[in-house]
């Protein structure tokens, strides 16, 4: 079973700091010559959970071996962190983008999810720069918007200037009461050319997502199918500001909550663009909300540097068409790509 | 060029006592004369010193005299006001503000002398909903047009004012697009609403708030009276204060309260006159705005003294708000749980 794994796929991952296929490879040679530990044979029974299993297991031992030091360390951050929330101690920027917060809860909220849950492999981190405006652009799915969540995670954790992704989002998501705060909070703003040029002219790293509902709402069956991008804002919005677009394709989001089913007439209700049902919600109830494990890949594909096309290009819809095309294109192919050398949406 | 017969409106409150103040210290200006329907206290009329107090309403064609009798040149319009309680309820301060400004542009539209006229307006223009961009500069309009209000009033005080200056070519126009003001003297409703010893927000919706001290309101005024700097300009600080963190900085403890709840809620706080809050300013707090003050440090020179950070610190010390919960207590909290930490190893 470890000699069927298709390893060399993601050789050009550089700079990765867990190699989670490999520790998945450990467990199953451990368990098949001792098999003496439980988490190993839990790995055997259900493979998908071999990774939860597994990589908790050697993660705790360095952790007790400093234990004074590092847990003290820890209540020490936490309380510092707790008293600058308390005496509003901390700042903020004009969009509201709240990087203390970020940091200290909720990148960490997300943390589990991201290496535990859908052991997210990026590919391609070199091609997002260390420093200076760019804009990436992503294939948007899944039901909930996890995956631009996954992508901001990715490129904190992933990425060696842990850069901050300021995502453009819809404005339904600010309307929401929590979410939209938070999402603010989180660094997001509305996506419209003013704020996309505010943000990348002061040098963020901007994310968008341009299928927009289309995309993150569409059917399972249409899995992987890009939509219609827009009308190329975010393309000319580049042009204008002359960062340069790197095309970013997510394999695994799709699966995350299978929408099978719309129920309109709730959708209209709650002023939503669709009410989704997925095999297990709203069957399960608020338990249908968890996502299915599925395995991720982000790539971030080659950067299409706009600086050399020009500003003025910006209000020509010819070069605007063909450069939305040619992004457009090369997510899709990108999909493709990861999808073929995919074995199994969950295992990877 | 320093104006020699100033007219100020609105001084019987903070920004426009202390604007004619200001001008009447300026020996260069002749005469400052301060307009208003209620005499100004009695502190803020001694601070005036030579500047003449005609009580007189604008909205009476008698401004027109007052004007042309002492042919001023500068005429600077402060008076809009945002808070129907003070003013006497929103019908009374629709037509103070809206009835009183289109009386006022038709008195200097008549006045040959006039040269100049500056308004103070407010970056509740604007408007707040979630379909705005992040940051507003000034060649942006609102989503939704402002539905009533102070915001409606000003938005249509605007507009009157593009009519005067076509009709009144030679006439240098300056709109100043006020944020919301703050400082140690200064009475508004954000200044009461922050000395609450529990402060309602709205529940689920944290606004970014950007502020202005009163005195760069003040320095921005008085600048835009004795020098020639025609234009729409947005006077706010730097930088951003999320409406919890102000609530903490200031030690007061934030109550969430239901977006269905907040009407009744603010009717309750208006009836007792603890703060009084229109609609729109509610608003505000589910939204926040925030607006790009670019143009006021480019092309009218001026740089805000305080950060809205600073500005609401000054605020919060010159008040001498006792907070509900110290920074000092948070801080030994901390302090005691790290030793019991410690003394458990």
């Amino acid at each position: 079973m470890s000699e069927a794994r298709i390893i060399p796929l993601h050789v050009d991952d550089e700079g990765h700091p867990q190699w989670r296929s490999g520790g998945q490879t450990n467990g199953h040679t451990n368990g098949h010559t001792n098999g003496h530990a439980n988490g190993h044979t839990n790995g055997h029974a259900r493979p998908a959970g071999a990774d939860a299993g597994t990589d908790p297991g050697p993660a705790p031992e360095p952790a007790t071996e400093a234990t004074p030091p590092a847990w003290e360390e820890a209540l020490t951050e936490s309380l510092a962190f707790l008293r600058r929330r308390f005496s509003g101690d901390y700042a903020v920027d004009d969009f509201g983008f709240d990087a203390d917060l970020t940091d200290n809860l909720l990148l960490p909220a997300l943390r589990p999810l991201y290496q535990k849950w859908f052991r997210v492999e990026t590919i391609g981190m070199r091609n997002v720069p260390d420093s200076g405006g760019a804009l990436v652009v992503s294939n948007h799915s899944g039901t909930l918007p996890l995956d631009a969540l996954m992508t901001a995670v990715a490129l904190h954790d992933d990425h060696p200037a842990q850069r901050h992704l300021r995502m453009l989002g819809a404005d339904f998501m600010f309307r929401l009461p929590v979410a939209g705060s938070l999402a603010r909070k989180q660094g997001s703003t509305l996506a419209c050319t003013p704020d996309a040029e505010r943000l990348m002219s002061t040098g963020e790293l901007v994310g968008v997502w341009p299928e927009g509902f289309k995309g993150v709402g569409k059917p399972f069956r249409d899995r992987y199918k890009l939509q219609r991008f827009g009308r190329g804002g975010f393309v000319s919005a580049a042009l204008r500001t002359g960062v340069p677009i790197i095309p970013c394709s997510i394999v695994g989001a799709e699966e995350t909550y299978p929408k099978i089913g719309d129920l309109k007439p709730l959708a209209r209700l709650f002023g939503a663009p669709y009410f989704p049902v997925t095999p297990l919600f709203p069957l399960l109830g608020p338990l249908g909300l968890i996502p299915l494990p599925s395995k991720w890949y982000i790539e971030f594909g080659e950067p299409i540097y706009t600086d050399s096309i020009g500003a003025a290009e910006a209000d020509d819809p010819m070069t605007v068409f063909n450069l939305t095309d040619q992004v457009r294109e090369t997510i899709q192919h990108t999909l493709y790509r990861l999808l073929s050398q995919r074995r199994n949406a969950f295992l990877g | 060029m320093t104006p020699s017969v100033v007219l100020v409106t609105g001084v019987s409150r903070f920004l426009g006592g202390h604007l004619a103040a200001r001008l009447a210290a300026n020996p260069a200006i002749e005469r400052v004369l301060a307009v208003d329907t209620v005499p100004p206290p009695r502190d803020l009329l001694r601070r005036m010193g030579r500047a003449e107090f005609v009580r007189a309403d604008i909205r009476n064609p008698l401004i027109a005299k007052v004007i042309s009798t002492a042919s001023v040149d500068t005429v600077v319009h402060a008076s809009l006001s945002a808070n129907p309680g003070s003013s006497g309820g929103r019908t009374a301060m629709k037509e103070m503000n809206v009835i009183g400004t289109m009386q006022l542009l038709a008195a200097c539209q008549k006045a040959p002398s006039v040269r100049r006229m500056v308004l103070k307006s407010t970056t509740a223009v604007y408007g707040s909903s979630s379909r705005d961009p992040a940051i507003f500069d000034e060649s942006m309009t609102p989503k939704d047009l402002p539905s009533g209000g102070y915001a409606k009033d000003a938005a249509e005080i605007e507009g009157y004012l593009r009519g005067f200056a076509r009709r009144r070519p030679d006439v240098s126009v300056t709109v100043l697009r006020f944020s919301n003001f703050i400082g140690p003297r200064i009475d508004t409703v954000f200044t009461r609403y922050f000395a609450l010893p529990v402060v309602p927000t709205v529940l689920g919706y944290d606004a970014r708030v950007q502020l202005l001290h009163e005195e760069d309101a003040l320095a921005v005024l008085e600048r835009a009276a004795s020098e020639e700097i025609p234009g729409v300009f947005n006077v706010a600080a730097d930088g951003v204060l999320l409406l919890s963190q102000a609530i903490r900085r200031a030690g007061r403890i934030p109550v969430p309260v239901p977006s269905a709840a907040v009407g009744p809620v603010s009717r309750v706080f208006r009836g007792a006159r603890l703060v009084d809050f229109s609609p729109e300013q509610m608003r505000l707090l589910n939204f926040g705005r925030v607006v790009d003050n670019g143009r006021l440090r480019r092309q009218f020179g001026f740089s805000p003294r305080w950060t809205t950070v600073q500005a609401f610190d000054d605020y919060v010390r010159g008040r001498a708000l006792r907070p509900v919960i110290g920074p000092q207590q948070v801080e030994s909290l901390e302090r005691r749980l790290l030793g019991a930490a410690r003394s458990l190893r």
